[in-house]
């Protein structure tokens, strides 16, 4: 699998860190939230979709910019790679 | 008398081998069932075979998409084994290990069963700590475990690097030696003959594709052949099990899809008589009767659906067989796969009633769910037809991970790509 760092171009899947599923990372709850329900779902419970999923990737082996990229599960083909920077976009 | 035999085997070779019959039959589905098993992999056959000979429960559909062994029953690498930490875990796979002990003749059909042993390696004085612990917790409870030697490992493993020229030298090992592994496409065809003769119907290329509700409810299943009621519905599908819930709404669970790799040789005369770990990485190795040398290692770690992965864990695995095995650099890889595992936020398994009523689920196997198969068939049967669990399987519930009861045999929290 080779994912394309808007940075440093094409490189090999062995230099990039799996952080998991994008929208989770979003919907974590508030850091003072007491909310057990919210903290249970945001810890254990996942989409886990066969098809386009939104991911963290790092490239810890490049540039060490944290990335999301979006990629089918079923094919491993990725469609879309930006700096993953959420509190830039917000 | 037994319908297999070496008498039958004489019988049919002097006949040309012309009269064998065909494993189980090709029905088509019925309007309606007792019970509909979801995934007909070694899990699910297994469960069929429980409801009829444990509970007499017959009237049953084992639903499979692909043909029988199309998925994890047969990609994985075999290895049969208890040698777990947690007292619930060693239970439950100890109750497997002595079901394998007679399975073959449980089922009147040679599922290989070899117990050629185990052996963890480690490498380095806390690994060496780690191993003691988790020797002395199995033999609490009440599994076999003994240390062995570098001399010891030299004589039973002529081609081990045992030289310390390798950063990570070997130092001992870990033994189970009623581990073993056993031929995995024999699993699912004798728990597939062994239902079909009591009156499974088992039903391959019928994919659900949708699920019938009454209510919160689940009735039945739309499926590729039709509509099919059951008042139970027992979902066994491994990697699957996400896409197959959503289906009846439920969008989110503690189980993420992983593809795992596994390689074989080309063939070669009889060099490893046990199954070995690599303790400075992560790598398992036996040979199998064929003469290949089987091994894996980790899962390449992001989610997947595709059945198979990518280089950089196949250059891993290499690694570490060269390492432990210098002489192996010169096989040929004879093929390499990849099969789709549902990795568990605990990395251990689900067994329970729910999530829905009329529905059960058998899921989070992570990459363990061979050596499992005949206690999860076992427990499954006893919690689709009593709707409580059997005590083996009451702490693998679908809740424990929202009352803190997880059972993380390596500490390593909710990243399921880690387990």
């Amino acid at each position: 699998m080779i994912i394309p760092c808007p940075f440093c171009g094409p490189r090999d899947l062995a230099e990039f860190t799996y952080h998991g599923d994008a929208a989770r990372a979003a919907a974590r709850p508030a850091h003072g939230s007491t909310d057990q329900e919210a903290w249970d779902r945001h810890v254990y419970d996942r989409r886990n979709p066969a098809g386009s999923h939104a991911e963290i990737w790092q490239h810890a082996g490049g540039c060490r910019s944290h990335l999301r990229v979006v990629r089918d599960t079923r094919t491993h083909e990725i469609t879309e790679t930006t700096l993953y920077a959420p509190e830039v976009s917000q | 008398m037994a319908e297999y035999s070496a008498l039958q085997v004489i019988r049919n070779a002097l006949g040309g081998n012309e009269h064998w019959k065909p494993l189980w039959r090709k029905p088509d589905p019925k309007p309606a069932y007792n019970v509909i098993i979801v995934g007909g992999g070694g899990h699910g056959l297994a469960t069929a075979y429980y409801l009829a000979s444990e509970h007499g429960i017959a009237n049953v559909a084992v639903l499979e998409k692909g043909w029988l062994g199309s998925g994890n029953i047969g990609r994985n690498t075999t290895i049969v084994r208890s040698n777990y930490l947690l007292p619930e875990n060693a239970a439950f796979y100890e109750h497997s290990m002595k079901m394998w002990e007679t399975l073959s003749h449980e089922l009147n059909y040679n599922v290989m069963f070899s117990q050629r042993g185990i052996i963890n390696l480690f490498h380095t004085p806390a690994q060496e700590d780690e191993a003691a612990r988790r020797g002395n917790a199995m033999l609490l409870n009440g599994v076999d475990a003994r240390f062995v030697r570098p001399e010891e490992l030299g004589k039973r493993m002529p081609a081990l690097d045992l030289a310390g020229s390798s950063r990570l030298p070997v130092l001992g090992g870990l033994e189970q030696p009623r581990a073993g592994t056993a031929r995995h496409d024999a699993v699912a065809w004798g728990y597939a003959r062994a239902a079909d003769r009591r009156g499974v119907d088992i039903i391959e290329n019928c994919e659900v594709t949708g699920f019938i509700r009454d209510g919160t409810r689940v009735t039945g299943v739309n499926t590729t052949r039709g509509d099919i009621y059951a008042r139970k519905i027992g979902v066994a599908v491994a990697g699957s099990t996400s896409r197959v819930l959503a289906m009846a709404g439920i969008d989110a669970l503690p189980i993420e899809s992983h593809v795992l790799q596994a390689f074989v040789t080309e063939s070669v005369k009889p060099c490893l008589d046990c199954v070995v770990t690599y303790g400075g990485g992560h790598l398992y190795i036996s040979q199998s009767d064929k003469g290949g040398l089987v091994f894996g290692g980790d899962i390449d770690g992001y989610n997947s659906y595709a059945q198979r992965g990518n280089l950089p864990i196949v250059e891993d695995v290499m690694s570490e067989v060269v390492e432990l095995f210098p002489a192996f650099a010169k096989l040929r890889l004879l093929r390499s796969w990849g099969g789709v595992m549902d990795m568990s936020m605990d990395g251990s398994p689900i067994i329970t009633a729910g999530p829905l009523p009329g529905m059960y689920l058998n899921a989070g196997w992570c990459y363990g769910g061979f050596k499992a198969t005949p206690a999860s068939g076992f427990c499954f049967a006893h919690t689709i037809a009593t709707d409580e669990p059997h005590p083996l399987n009451a702490a693998f519930s679908l809740d424990r991970f929202y009352r803190g009861y997880v059972l993380d045999e390596k500490g390593q929290g909710a990243t399921p790509w880690k387990h």
